[in-house]
């Protein structure tokens, strides 16, 4: 079965900078994948190549079946990105802005409860606009959209930052339920040691490529096939 | 695409309505505008009354830029932007939904700055309905105008001061039918402001397509 992330010599191109120069990657449903590497090693542009939001310049980059040269508008409705900033509304509140989301995604708006409260995002907290909640709870909301969207790829920068533990091991549990559930999970990461438990494929990134790609921690329920 | 336009609106009206910019500074600033320019013509009554359409448009393409860089403010952040995206709206339909809500607002400018111009230039309108359909075609005109060079000028560190550069000069025909057709509104009725409101109608319908068709392409690039 072909690998539901192939990438082949993927380039990415921003401004006249090669920020992903040649990346070799493939990932099958259910498992998840650290990503590691310095600052300016292209983590973070691994993943907004992932979602579809940058055009890929050169080689092969096809996931869920889309090529990302030619349907990358048509992969976005299948991904989730949880970046440093949750991308929420600052204005509104944290149900509101996965209300939103849920109708914008055409979902079922009634997901957006339960998703908060599994997070704990709930009573005071949300009637409370996103801008005025504290780093760690707006991470929650962007966790609790990822849980209703129910995506088929969850895509997390940094995703233990800002968060405090008992949100740690909530994430980690948010995780292995995507994962058991089929969804591919890519977290990039500068604390191994958070990330390497809850992966299943560890991959080290450097100047903009893969430069080393090993078995994490994490026992897959299904067999993980990777380059 | 006019599902995502309703729900759209009824996104940047909520935040307008919680974050209450356009009340305490858009509007404030409207009518600044009109004090001081009665205030730069002095007391003569007529002198005011003649030139009220021309400032009562000026006033009103003023406050559209700054209801266009609030337009595309309420966007967010980059992050929210580049999540908004994953969510796989209509850009058509976002188009709309913007252009629909900025359209409500500056139809409330235009009313409070209907009452300013009665009140502080003393004018006297004769046909209602050439200044209605005036101020409601180039509220979608304007609109139009807005959010599609809000997103032309996009992520610009240079917007708050592009934007204007912008916008001002395509806007300048509404500014000259809006002017026409408020004067023929506060003289003659209809006749000479029934071909003026209909430039406002081809400016609106040409400015709302070019919207629907490049909105995308603006957002991707």
């Amino acid at each position: 079965m072909a690998p539901a992330i192939h990438l082949r010599s993927a380039v990415v191109v921003v401004g006249r900078f090669p920020v992903l120069a040649g990346v070799d990657l493939d990932l099958d449903e259910g498992s998840v994948s650290a990503v590691l590497g310095a600052n300016g090693a292209g983590k973070t542009s691994l993943l907004r190549l992932l979602a579809g939001l940058v055009p890929v310049e050169g080689g092969q980059a096809t996931i869920l079946g889309h090529d990302l040269g030619t349907e990358r508008q048509a992969l976005r409705h299948h991904v989730g990105l949880l970046g440093h900033d949750a991308g929420m509304y600052e204005e509104l509140f944290p149900k509101e802005n996965l209300v939103f989301a849920l109708r914008a995604a055409r979902l079922d708006p009634t997901r957006a409860e339960p998703a908060l409260e599994r997070v704990g995002i709930q009573g005071r907290l949300a009637r409370t606009p996103m801008g005025q909640l504290s780093a760690g709870q707006q991470r929650r909301v962007g966790l609790a959209l990822l849980l209703a969207r129910r995506p088929q790829v969850w895509l997390l920068d940094e995703p233990h930052a800002a968060l405090d533990s008992e949100a740690r091991t909530l994430l980690g549990e948010l995780v292995e339920e995507a994962a058991v559930g089929g969804a591919i999970v890519v977290a990039t990461s500068h604390e191994p040691n958070l990330v390497l438990p809850m992966a299943d494929r560890v991959i080290t990134m450097a100047g903009g490529v893969v430069i080393d790609n090993q078995p994490g921690l994490r026992k897959p329920p299904g067999a993980s096939h990777v380059a | 695409m006019w599902r995502d336009a309703w729900l759209v609106a009824g996104r940047d009206l909520r935040i307008e309505a919680r974050s209450r910019v356009a009340l305490w500074q858009v509007l404030p600033f409207a009518i600044l505008v009109l004090f001081l320019f009665a205030f730069s013509f002095g007391p003569q009554r007529s002198q005011l009354a003649n030139s009220a359409p021309g400032l009562f448009w000026l006033a009103l393409l003023f406050s559209t830029v700054l209801f266009a860089q609030r337009s595309r403010a309420l966007e967010g952040s980059p992050a929210t932007r580049e999540s908004t995206r994953l969510l796989g709206l209509d850009p058509a339909g976002v188009f709309l939904g913007k252009m629909m809500a900025l359209s409500v607002e500056l139809v409330l400018l235009e009313i409070l700055l209907i009452l300013g111009v009665i009140f502080l230039f003393h004018v006297v309108v004769v046909s209602w309905l050439i200044l209605v359909s005036s101020c409601l075609l180039a509220a979608l005109g304007l609109s139009a105008v807005s959010v599609l060079y809000g997103a032309l000028s996009g992520e610009s560190r240079m917007r708050a001061t592009l934007l204007p550069v912008l916008m001002l000069p395509i806007a300048a025909p509404v500014l000259i039918a809006g002017v026409r057709s408020f004067q023929a509104a506060l003289e003659h009725g209809a006749g000479l402001g029934g071909r003026w409101v209909g430039v406002l109608a081809v400016f609106s319908v040409v400015y709302s397509a070019l919207g629907i068709g490049l909105y995308g392409a603006l957002e991707e690039n």
